[in-house]
């Protein structure tokens, strides 16, 4: 069994004199993830390489699970270490990390080394050739491929040598931590979880907010934005998530305003207080789950509409994405069975049989006056009776 | 904010209006009594042969005699189950599986809970053939039907007693007759989850072979029931392991849970005609209520007909759960539909059986009392309806 993984890091390692700050984020994000895990996790930083050296009682599948949710991580790869004194030790720690990772194996393989350690007293090329020449004595039914070899053997020399032929994929993407904070419009859906991923997963901090409107959505439906954004906060860490009773502003804006323009009022108001409530948590953005075309509030003139009332930009990741991709993505990331839940959003329940799909900006403004007797105070009222909860 | 403070005419406020009895029930004093001292003085394992055990033994012998004795049945006719899914289940598929050779058609209805229609279904896979008595728009069992339906080859009927979601009553003695004069060799076993303690049952007399009972529907503990199996009945084990309850139903037995259930079952029975004509008086004076607003229509049997403990009503133009969830703002509590299917977004098995239109499905509540409820919660919760409903039938979705 491995004690330690080598952590690969891709975008992080250009980032010229910014890179410790990515790297350290890095290291705080996985000493995160491993702290509900059994077992004690020692991280180390060395020379363009994390190491995460496991003690205790571990369980490998738990541990690479938990490191498969750390963004900036693009692969993991269970590494043998041995000491690099010799050349025996490092032959003997090569044939022991053969015949546990690959017993029976009859196919094709290469050594690949690299000595940064330079007082290691042979070169390269000529230790390469050696733990070839070691492997095919001690396994006679594997052969060497230089050009296409199936089982690519990694060994690094460096105060101890490390040796590795698997990478584990990691999810990619920047430490969350690396790239300020946006606010994320959270309704209980397939896409809106998904588009929080993708911005965390370049490294923003998430918060939230969710608009609920009781009796027409029910305290269940708002568990489950709870639940959603627990699932999305093991990527992105612990979630602010605001939870903002939109009843009366519904119903109101249901009473004064045409009805098929109903939703992108609805969602004017709603990019109204989640701006608000970015502005108060120091959020640089705001971003939503929307694609164009998807379903009449999310066409080229509706999110004309609703975009005109930000004044801070508004990320929409699945912008270009059919419903298949983002459906694809939720199950990777394991949102997709809690979303598809059947409760009422608030969205949908006065949803009018033909809404507008091409609003135009003036007319909506134009009903919007309708509400300004008591629409501030609405405003206010929903704003000041807004509940904040820290889900992690 | 939407919810307000829930105050009286008097201006007084009201504490929590509980009219979900059909879901589950609050368990009654001297159950959480029993439940406690089982759990904390007498918790031995009443296999044991030290005298833990037999103190923990005594709880079950007491709890079967006095489920018996409401019964009318001998003590080693009581087996007991985790609730009434269990014992549908068991009386359903143990009872088929037995009785294979004889025949292989079984007979329900259509307007059967989960808790026995996914059974059959399940028997339907294995090679069982299942036939679904009709019912008419009040519920009312299809006898003439059920007549033509009792062929040779039907092993097993089973039948609700009372509908869990509109209260109709399936009268359950002709039924037995009729079962047992065309096929002799068939049993009949009755679902009594919404019967039991709101109906005296003699099975044996009236010819019931198994009748299935859920202890939390009466104020006993969830995760206890029993399954009424008639001496001479043969039926497989669902459940194999120790060989408690004579190999009938293996795994140490939830002591706590059954001495609750005893004592529930007694109280069900104590006071008896009083307690049911307490339930008949609120639900006819509910079902008055209701007639006084516009737009409501009331399902299932009326008066004495129907059973004591369930009004089910749809508000024209308002969706059940918004209606659930703004009475429930009032701390007042009802079901939509059944509760053990509320995630589902299908119609409710009964209304779609009792061919409801589409309309009064979306719009359907059921109310469900015990009888503890009283007439002013039910005058209260008139008002809050009489409230509310201007104001949900003004805003809906068109």
């Amino acid at each position: 069994m491995y004690h330690t993984y080598l952590i690969k890091y891709g975008e992080i390692g250009i980032k010229g004199n910014n890179r410790h700050v990515f790297e350290d984020a890095l290291v705080k994000r996985i000493k995160e993830a491993l702290t509900p895990v059994d077992g004690e996790f020692n991280i180390t930083k060395e020379r363009g390489r994390i190491y995460v050296h496991c003690e205790g009682d571990w369980d490998p599948d738990e541990t690479v699970e938990a490191l498969q949710h750390v963004f900036g991580i693009v692969g993991i790869c269970p590494v043998e270490v041995c000491p690099a004194d010799s050349y025996e030790s490092l032959r003997d720690g090569m044939l022991a990390y053969v015949k546990n990772e690959h017993p029976g194996s009859d196919e094709t393989f290469k050594v690949k080394v690299r000595r940064p350690n330079k007082d290691f007293p042979m070169k390269s090329p000529d230790v390469e050739a050696e733990l070839g020449h070691d492997i095919l004595e001690n396994f006679p039914a594997m052969t060497v491929d230089v050009h296409h070899p199936q089982i690519l053997f990694d060994v690094e020399i460096r105060d101890v040598a490390y040796i590795y032929s698997k990478i584990i994929p990691g999810p990619g993407g920047m430490p969350v931590g690396t790239n300020g904070r946006a606010m994320l419009c959270l309704s209980g859906g397939i896409d809106s979880p998904v588009a929080g991923y993708m911005i965390a997963k370049r490294g923003v901090t998430i918060d939230a907010v969710y608009f609920h409107a009781p009796p027409y959505t029910s305290e269940r439906a708002r568990q489950k934005v709870v639940d959603l954004a627990r699932i999305v906060s093991r990527y992105s860490g612990p979630i602010r998530l605001h939870v903002v009773n939109f009843t009366d502003i519904q119903l109101y804006i249901y009473d004064q305003c045409p009805h098929e323009e109903l939703t992108i009022i609805m969602r004017r108001y709603m990019m109204r207080i989640a701006e608000h409530f970015a502005k108060e948590d120091n959020d640089l953005g705001i971003i939503t789950g929307e694609s164009i075309g998807q379903v009449a509030s999310q066409t080229m003139q509706s999110l004309l509409c609703t975009n005109a009332v930000c004044t801070l930009p508004v990320y929409r990741p699945l912008i270009g994405f059919d419903k298949e991709e983002i459906v694809r993505i939720s199950k990777k990331i394991g949102t997709f069975e809690t979303s598809i839940l059947p409760y009422e959003d608030c969205c949908t329940i006065f949803v009018a049989k033909h809404p507008v799909t091409r609003p135009i900006l003036s007319v909506i403004e134009r009903s919007e006056t309708h509400l300004t007797e008591k629409i501030d105070q609405m405003v206010e009222e929903a704003i000041s009776t807004t509940e904040t909860i820290l889900v992690q | 904010m939407y919810f307000t403070m829930k105050v009286c005419y008097n201006g007084a406020t009201m504490s929590e209006i509980y009219f979900d009895n059909s879901s589950t029930t609050k368990p009654s004093k001297a159950v959480l009594e029993v439940v406690e001292k089982t759990m904390t003085e007498d918790y031995g394992n009443p296999s044991s042969m030290h005298k833990k055990g037999m103190d923990a033994e005594a709880y079950l012998k007491n709890a079967r005699r006095a489920i018996a004795d409401t019964l009318k049945a001998d003590p080693s006719e009581i087996y007991f189950t985790s609730g009434g899914t269990e014992s549908n289940n068991w009386a359903l598929i143990g009872t088929a599986l037995a009785n294979q050779r004889q025949g292989r058609k079984i007979l329900t209805t259509q307007m059967e809970h989960p808790a026995v229609a996914e059974p059959c279904a399940f028997l339907e896979k294995l090679g069982f053939e299942v036939g679904k008595i009709p019912v008419d728009e009040n519920g009312t069992l299809d006898l003439e039907t059920l007549e033509k339906m009792l062929t040779d080859d039907v092993i097993l009927v089973s039948t609700m007693y009372v509908n869990n979601e509109i209260g109709a009553v399936v009268p359950v003695e002709k039924v037995a007759k009729m079962v047992h004069s065309a096929c002799p060799h068939a049993f009949y076993h009755v679902d009594a989850i919404q019967a039991y303690g709101k109906y005296r049952i003699r099975p044996a007399r009236v010819g019931i072979d198994m009748l299935s009972v859920s202890g939390h529907k009466l104020h006993g503990p969830k995760g206890t029931g029993f399954l009424y199996v008639k001496n001479g009945v043969k039926m497989n084990p669902l459940i194999y392991g120790g060989g408690q309850n004579g190999g009938m139903r293996s795994g140490t037995e939830n002591v706590p849970g059954i001495a609750g259930l005893g004592i529930a079952a007694r109280e069900a029975y104590t006071d008896f005609d009083a307690k049911i004509d307490h339930l008949y008086d609120l639900k006819e004076h509910m079902i008055k209520g209701l007639m006084s607003i516009d737009d409501v229509v009331v399902h299932g049997m009326p008066g004495r007909e129907g059973a004591p403990h369930i009004v089910n009503a749809s508000f024209l133009g308002v969706g059940s759960e918004v209606l659930l969830h703004t009475l429930e703002s009032h701390d007042i509590y009802v079901s939509a539909g059944s509760a053990c299917s509320t995630h589902k977004r299908s119609g409710s098995p009964t209304l779609t059986a009792i061919h409801a239109p589409q309309e009064e499905m979306a719009s359907s509540v059921r109310f469900s009392f015990c009888e503890n409820n009283t007439v002013e919660e039910v005058d209260e919760t008139i008002r809050v309806l009489r409230e509310e409903l201007p104001r949900l039938r003004r805003y809906r979705a068109h």
